[in-house]
């Protein structure tokens, strides 16, 4: 262990003489460019040379801490200016915890961790952090559009689609086209039937004609759509993040709503979604398409919608409103100083169901160090626990109102470790179909524009997002 | 330049030519050779390398033959950071030059197949950081192809390699320029846009050239394009600044959306301090902005949060003076409080004239066109957006106005990690200045365990600087399940912070003290050590009272090992020896004994005990310090040694210590002053936040500092653009123009000075509605003027929306009539422009003459959006203006503090609008109507305000002698106890002396009835707001609570009695549960009323409102059957029912209003308590029907 760390030392003092050499091969040039223009009339600072972009450079690096992509959107930033954030990520032990900013001595490493990779711009001059952080997530979004998963396996098969992605969604730096609608009208995703022919006829991912897309004032929307079948699908999802402490009360609650739809249109449909009881809607934020004023004025969504899959609205309903709690929890944990066992007793009873049923109900235990196995049995589902990580995980499926699901028996801890202080909290999964838990409903779905009559449908389901039971 | 010319007309495969540069360009390898700067091309390589290395790579490019590829010596370079990559497989370093033979002789061949393939290979090399340099000359010949996904590649492989292989690069221009002038916008844009990534200096007139071409293109993508070249061109040649500021001067005045983000980017990039640029632009930026794409909205938005710090006066620089205002008025306010509005009418003419002499603050119009304009953008899906309208409020706007921002900030919270980080960031800066402003929402920074520590810590001091004496309790519950935490990081930050909780808020400084002291049992050594660390800091308020703690963690140096905690006991000892003149001694005894092999800093304070012993007790340890003195004298650590030294002279008499041994006890054992805790975050917004230099609390390179307020505003009329014609900008800015041009327009303006003027002008048209008559048939003549050279179809549009405009006013009560509608208007009207241009758009084939259609019927519905304008600024002439909302809005322009008069204002009948809420400003009034969901957090510090809070008035101030006081129930659960209801009450005092133990005394009370105090308010300084809660139980009927409120110098009789609706709480039904309970109240629970709906209240959503502002219940959601079926059309008959449960007993409420035709309506009530049901259904009934 310690030699590895002196080993790694080692590597950054020459990574720092390296580029302290480079540094000054810079200054030379830049001097000799003084001489060889005119004169320098401007007494720019130094960074000026740096500076003019946003975001210079970005590495994908996956989890083993390898740089699997790099991209460079003026001159080439060395790899070692990683090395900086290998140091903050070995110290952050988990992931989550490296900073999402750091500071090294010529750049500003802004980085984000998405699905097991760290996406690392680099950059030289002021920017808002949240501009990189947002843009880095959209590079992430766009990703998993085209390619159904933000994976190094896909990046690495896709290289080039993504460096063409790249090539168009940062132009110096600055963003350009970050509208999905609009890459694909320039990059076709990849499928299997087309990369067949492809291969036979040697045709190209890149489309053929010119995007329209960039050029309207409805950069989220192609020109020129068809469907035989005009369907419009919104899926209205509620996820109630709770914290309930020991004796069942609720701490605080909210509820974090989106609307995803799913539309097929053709032409330019203008439509116009209106809800039963809008007031429910504490705080919104919208897709671009969303007409701002309208809303403000009379409560109602007024867009002309993208085609295909995106995210209408989202909306908050906070911890000041009443927030039903679909299940309770009745829970046990303890640890004995003798014997070095633990009991641990779970049992989950319906709440505020509104009369449907709880489906994929799972409970998901971190448990403390010192504890080695777990031998419990469970009277609904079944339970896993990985002794690596701690995580004991007990998938219920459904909730049965009248047997409810009991998860009981003991636990073993290890010998001659203090019993842990605390009791680890339970973190609850669960759906319900058919239900805003909000009591949020969609009352009518109009369509101006165009004369065909497309087929509507809404679905509720509500889950628990950080739904956590304290012990 | 002649050189330069002779590349340029080379044919495009030039072979020959090629391959003879193509041997001398071998030798850059630049893999392992990272640079670090953009400048260092070719040049920088050769100047770089040793000679002898030179030699060896000469050597080996003309050893390697000719157009084999690479030469030996570089190759041998690349070969292990070549292994795996592309498809070569078990590659070895024979196999190098080979495979990239393979790659030229496909790049050669005919086929677009075989070209696109090794494209596809070489910018896989690319993009896994491998060296494709030496291919550049096979690859260059390619930018002619055909094949569009051929020529992609190829523009990436040139942007990346141009800049080393300069000569060869230049071969590639041609087609560039070709591409400049291609009929087709996008290829025009396409080569403007490679050809200015190209880092290659001798290019740089062609670029200037194309640039300036560009930014006069027809098409606005192509200007766009040329925007984002400018400051490409500007890093590689800084000395073509005043061309490009040029250029950008002319960008800036585009009209279009797509150009503007771009060029304000430039702009900030090129010449951030020419910001007498802007000032042309400034309203139309501001108008475009809400349709600009979201990346240029955030730099739109933060420049022009400095542009607004240079140009205006601060908003809250009169507060101080107000204050002093409203105070002095107070004989005045006493001699007639008989009705409101007469009240309010003087207030505001009193305040007038008090202005006139003070030089008051009138906010410019411009600066309150870009909080109402950036307003909307809260509600932006990008985070950056948001965040950047956040900081433009927290800068730049009034303080009464930016509690708006706190809502969308703690959506945020729900984001991915990494914003939350930011954010919280940001949120802690402003939670210090305005903590009011984030209390609302102090649940939504509890801290779940699965959160990573980096944002535990930053929600933990977030709720930190929350903190307060109301909501103490609470937060101090929080941090005891979070003292339990696996995450031995966050424990330590969380001692921390109870730390600063108690030195701040000293009601619960013994608690704290309490509970840390028993979190000196813990067996975790680090949360030991830390809880010493905070103990030590908080004993030394006061050290008298605490011996015995100290006596605890003395016996404690046993067993801790942490140094940190070590030094502080031995320091706590040392100091406050003679609370413990036992122990202290026996501690140094034992320190003695271990000195050698404690830490460094540990050692430093056995020295510092061993000192202070010394000199308060020399008999027991003289021994004792000289043998520690002695073992320092020895020690390895220099500083030790000369403390041991500096320490021995200073206490120890001997013939030669001077002076200073006889001050050697006033020295050691002075008074230290107990240290001040303070927030990390503290006077953190000098930096503009957001940004990056926030975050760091660093300056980072390029950060443009946000500037201070300027003493004097400069002259507004710079930002009057010349050719109203096509200016989009609210009439507002004509007005001002014609006041420029014309003085002589209204003789009222040319009498009234220069505030007078600018306040009329202040908010659209309530101004002139308010301040005078002559005014006002000025803008009716001038509008009759314009209206005249309008167009028909404009016209009608402008019918429709008084239409429009009519209903709701039909809807809306009359205070809030005015203001509402009339930005409601304004944004109705900016809708429609909205709206407007995007339908010729998409009807059109965007092509360029389509375009500029589009253009022209922009700046037509421009001219209609001002002509709306000017119309409406008639209407209110012809119809009759409502006095009251003038008066609103010229108060709250100049006057926040007014806020604190609204308990003489009497809450209006409606229930959509509280009296608070009437206060935010017009921007914010438009969230009113409708629904007034919003902007609950304006109202300061209130814990739990809802918009349909009604407040009431327990003490006015004339007789509370300066002393007001006002009440609301916040229907929040109370809770320390359950069965009460929470009263909020507000105070202010505004006397000109301080108030002090605030506090209740003698409550009178029925029998059963309970009251929970809320904790005395030590002081409450002139001009302050202060809230508290408290709790009461009515024991479900409504008799008053009656009891006394004392302040340091009186008491005052008052008693609280709440409407019925107040008694219960809601709950949560099924519209099943709903009619199963029901059916079990029938009978004698039943109340039934019929009753015929006021007109203004019959669309739902009123009914639901008017019936859970008079009581509080919540609204059961009907139809939850038919769930998976397309949206059907609501019954017209609709029934809307609400539960709720008592608060005391918890008996149901059941509320049911059935609707019929024509405004029928029949009203149910079921209630085990027929003395509540009967005096509910009254209510309701007063409620629905007036």
């Amino acid at each position: 262990m310690n030699h590895s760390q002196g080993f790694l030392k080692d590597i950054q003092i020459s990574c720092l003489v390296v580029g302290w050499l480079l540094s000054n091969t810079a200054s030379i040039i830049l001097s000799f460019r003084v001489w060889g223009g005119q004169s320098m009339t401007d007494s720019a600072p130094s960074w000026f040379f740096y500076s003019a972009e946003m975001i210079h450079s970005l590495f994908l690096i996956n989890h083993l801490g390898d740089i699997f992509l790099e991209k460079h959107w003026k001159s080439v930033i060395s790899r070692s200016v990683c090395d900086y954030f290998f140091e903050a990520r070995e110290k952050a032990v988990d992931p989550e915890n490296v900073p999402p900013v750091l500071q090294t001595p010529h750049h500003y490493l802004i980085s984000i961790y998405r699905g097991k990779l760290f996406f690392l711009s680099v950059i030289q001059t002021e920017v808002p952090p949240l501009f990189v952080i947002e843009f880095l997530h959209r590079v992430a979004d766009t990703f998993q559009d085209y390619f159904g998963e933000c994976s190094e396996s896909v990046i690495s098969d896709n290289l080039v689609i993504v460096y063409e992605l790249l090539e168009e969604m940062l132009d110096n730096g600055f963003p350009l086209a970050t509208e999905s609608n609009v890459l694909k009208e320039m990059i076709r995703p990849p499928n299997i039937l087309r990369s067949v022919v492809n291969t036979l006829t040697g045709g190209s991912n890149v489309g053929e004609t010119l995007p329209q897309g960039q050029l309207s004032n409805i950069p989220w929307r192609r020109a020129g759509v068809k469907y035989a079948n005009n369907e419009a699908y919104f899926d209205v999802t509620e996820e109630i993040d709770a914290i309930v402490d020991k004796s069942g009360t609720t701490v605080s609650a909210e509820i974090q709503g989106v609307i995803e739809a799913c539309v097929k249109l053709s032409g330019m449909p203008d439509l116009t979604m209106s809800f039963m009881n809008p007031r429910l809607l504490d705080d919104v934020s919208f897709h671009p398409c969303v007409r701002f004023r309208r809303w403000e004025s009379e409560r109602v969504l007024s867009f002309i919608p993208p085609d295909g899959n995106f995210t209408l609205m989202t909306y908050h309903i906070s911890s000041q409103n009443l927030v039903a709690i679909p299940v309770y929890v009745k829970q046990s944990i303890n640890f004995f100083e003798a014997g070095s066992c633990g009991r641990l007793d779970i049992t989950i009873g319906p709440k505020q169901t509104m009369g449907k049923t709880v489906e994929d109900l799972k409970v998901t235990i971190h448990m403390p160090k010192a504890v080695l196995n777990a031998n419990l049995t469970a009277t609904q589902g079944n339970y896993t626990y990985d002794c690596t990580t701690k995580m004991l995980v007990w998938d219920i499926g459904k909730l049965n109102p009248q047997k409810l699901p009991n998860l009981r028996g003991s636990l073993s801890m290890q010998t001659g470790v203090p019993n842990p202080e605390e009791n680890p909290s339970l973190n609850i999964d669960l759906k319900i179909q058919q239900l805003a838990i909000s009591g949020l409903k969609v009352s009518r779905l109009d369509m101006y524009g165009e004369k065909y009559k497309p087929f509507k449908g809404v679905k509720y389901v509500t889950k628990a997002g950080k739904f956590q039971v304290r012990t | 330049m002649t050189a330069m010319q002779k590349l340029l007309q080379l044919p495009v495969n030039a072979v020959n030519m090629v391959k003879t540069v193509q041997s001398q360009v071998q030798g850059q390898e630049e893999d392992k050779s990272p640079v670090l700067t953009p400048d260092s091309g070719q040049q920088a390589w050769y100047s770089a390398l040793q000679p002898d290395e030179l030699r060896h790579l000469r050597s080996g490019g003309t050893g390697g033959g000719g157009g084999g590829g690479g030469g030996g010596g570089d190759q041998e370079e690349r070969a292990p950071l070549e292994e795996g990559g592309g498809s070569g497989g078990g590659s070895s370093f024979q196999t190098q030059p080979l495979r990239h033979d393979d790659l030229k002789e496909m790049l050669d061949s005919n086929k677009d197949s075989l070209k696109l393939e090794a494209m596809k290979r070489i910018v896989a090399m690319i993009a896994r950081g491998k060296n494709a340099s030496d291919l550049f000359p096979a690859v260059v010949k390619n930018v002619a192809c055909k094949n569009i996904e051929v020529k992609k590649l190829v523009y990436v492989y040139l942007v990346r390699y141009a800049e080393e292989q300069q000569d060869l690069a230049l071969l590639s221009i041609s087609t560039f320029q070709r591409g400049l002038k291609d009929p087709n916008q996008l290829i025009r844009a396409s080569a403007l846009r490679v050809l200015s990534s190209i880092r290659v200096t001798i290019i740089v007139p062609i670029m200037m050239l194309a640039i300036k071409e560009a930014a006069s293109d027809m098409s606005p993508y192509v200007r766009k394009t040329a925007a984002h070249a400018i400051p490409k061109l500007y890093s590689l040649d800084p000395e073509q600044k005043d061309q490009l500021i040029e250029v950008i001067e002319k960008l800036l005045a585009d009209k279009t959306t797509l150009v503007a983000g771009s060029v304000v980017m430039a702009f900030e990039e090129v010449c951030p301090e020419r910001i007498d640029l802007i000032h042309k632009n400034y309203r139309k930026l501001c108008n475009l902005l809400i349709d600009v794409e979201e990346w240029g909205q955030v730099v739109i938005i933060n420049m022009l949060t400095r542009y607004a710090r240079t140009q205006f006066l601060n908003p809250n620089i009169n507060e101080s003076l107000l204050e002093e205002g409203g105070s002095g008025d107070k004989t005045f306010y006493g001699s007639d409080e008989d009705e409101d509005e007469d009240e309010e009418e003087k207030e505001k003419k009193a305040e007038v004239a008090a202005m006139a002499k003070r030089k008051p603050y009138v906010m410019d119009p411009d600066h309150r066109l870009l909080l109402r304009n950036t307003k909307p953008l809260l509600q932006s899906r990008n985070a950056a957006v948001v965040m950047a309208v956040a900081q433009l409020y927290f800068h730049l706007a009034p303080k009464a106005e930016v509690g708006v921002i706190a809502k969308a900030l703690v959506r945020l919270l729900r984001s991915h990690s990494e914003v939350q980080y930011v954010v919280l960031q940001n949120v802690a800066t402003m939670s210090i200045k305005r903590r009011g402003m984030f209390e609302p929402y102090l649940k939504s920074f509890y801290i779940r365990s699965t959160d990573p520590t980096q944002i535990k810590v930053l929600k933990l001091e977030v709720l930190t600087n929350l903190a307060n004496e109301t909501n103490i309790s609470t937060i101090l519950r929080e941090f005891q399940t979070y003292i339990k935490s696996m995450d031995k990081d966050f424990v330590a930050a969380t001692i921390q912070a109870i730390g600063r909780c108690a030195t701040n808020i000293s009601e619960v400084r013994d608690t704290c003290l309490n509970g840390l002291v028993q979190l000196l049992s813990n067996r975790d050594e680090l949360v030991v050590a830390e809880s010493v660390v905070v103990i030590k800091k908080l004993l030394q308020m006061q050290p008298e009272k605490h011996s015995d703690i100290i006596k605890h963690m003395a016996k404690l140096t046993d067993n801790i090992q942490v140094p940190m905690a070590r030094a502080s006991i031995l320091w706590l000892i040392g100091e406050y020896c003679e609370h413990v003149p036992k122990i202290a001694p026996d501690v140094l005894r034992k320190m003695a004994k271990s000195f050698t092999n404690e830490e460094d800093i540990v050692k430093l304070q056995i020295i510092n005990l061993a000192a202070k012993l010394y000199l308060t007790n020399s008999k027991q340890t003289k021994l004792l310090t000289q043998y520690v003195l002695n073992l320092a004298k020895y020690d390895q650590n220099y500083d030790i040694r000369d403390r041991a030294r500096f320490i021995r002279q200073l206490i120890v008499p001997t013939e030669k210590s001077g002076a200073l041994s006889k001050y050697a006890k006033k020295l050691f054992l002075a008074l230290k002053p107990a240290p001040v805790l303070e927030s990390p975050f503290k006077d953190r917004d000098h930096f503009q936040l957001g940004s990056l230099s926030h975050l760091l609390n660093a300056k980072a390179g390029g950060y443009q500092e946000l500037p201070d307020w300027p003493e004097a505003a400069p002259d507004p009329s710079v930002r009057n653009v010349e050719v109203p014609e096509w200016t989009k900008c609210s009439s507002r800015e004509k007005r001002k123009e014609k006041k420029v041009e014309k003085p002589f327009y209204t003789d009222s303006e040319g009498e009234s000075g220069p505030t007078e003027s600018a306040d009329s002008e202040s908010d659209s048209a309530t101004g002139s509605e308010s301040s005078s008559g002559s005014e006002e048939s000025g803008s009716g003549s001038e509008s009759e003027e314009s209206k005249e050279a309008s167009e028909s179809e404009e016209e009608e549009e402008e019918e429709e929306e008084e239409e429009k405009k009519k209903k709701k006013k039909d809807l809306k009560k009359p205070v809030q009539e005015s203001e509402s509608e009339q930005s409601s208007e304004e944004e109705e009207r900016k809708h429609q422009r909205k709206s407007k241009p995007r339908k010729s758009e998409s009807e059109s084939e965007s092509d360029e003459d389509e375009e500029s259609e589009s253009e022209s019927s922009q700046s037509e519905s421009e001219d209609s959006e001002s002509e709306a304008e000017v119309k409406k600024k008639k209407k209110p002439a012809e119809s009759k203006p409502p006095p009251k909302p003038v008066k609103k809005e010229s108060k709250k322009e100049k006057k926040e503090m007014s806020l604190l008069d609204l308990d003489d204002f009497e809450p209006a009948p409606s229930p959509q609008v509280t009296p608070v809420n009437t206060f935010l400003s017009n921007s914010l009034v438009t969230d009113l109507e409708g629904l007034s969901l919003s902007d609950s957090v304006l109202s300061p510090a209130t814990i739990a305000p809802s918009s349909t809070l009604k407040s009431y008035e327990l003490l006015h101030r004339i007789t509370g002698e300066g002393l007001s006081v006002e009440y609301c129930f916040s229907r929040q659960p109370f809770s320390p106890d359950a069965n009460m209801v929470a009263v909020q009450m507000q105070f202010t005092n505004n006397a000109s002396s301080d108030t002090k133990n605030l506090h209740i005394e003698d409550v009178k009370l029925q029998s059963g009835m309970r009251v929970k105090e809320f904790p005395e308010i030590e002081l409450l300084p002139a001009g302050e707001t202060a809230t508290a809660v408290m709790g009461i139980d009515f024991c479900d009927s409504t008799q008053a609570a009656n009891f006394q409120l004392c302040t340091h110098t009186r008491k005052f009789f008052v008693s609280i009695q709440p409407p019925v609706g107040e008694l219960m709480r809601p709950v949560f039904l099924t519209e099943n549960e709903f009619k199963k309970e029901q059916g079990q109240l029938m009978g004698m629970n039943e109340i039934t009323e019929k009753l015929t709906l006021d007109v203004k209240c019959r669309n739902e959503h009123t009914i639901v409102q008017r019936v859970t502002t008079a009581a509080n219940l919540s609204r059961v959601p009907c139809g939850s059957d038919k769930e998976c079926s397309p949206p059907l059309p609501p019954p017209d008959h609709p029934v809307h029912r609400f539960a709720g449960r008592t608060v005391t007993s918890g008996s149901l409420v059941l509320v049911t209003v059935a609707t019929k035709e024509e405004g029928a309506a029949q009203l149910t009530v079921n209630c085990e308590k027929m003395v509540i049901g009967t005096m509910l259904v009254k209510d309701i009934l007063q409620a629905l029907t007036q």
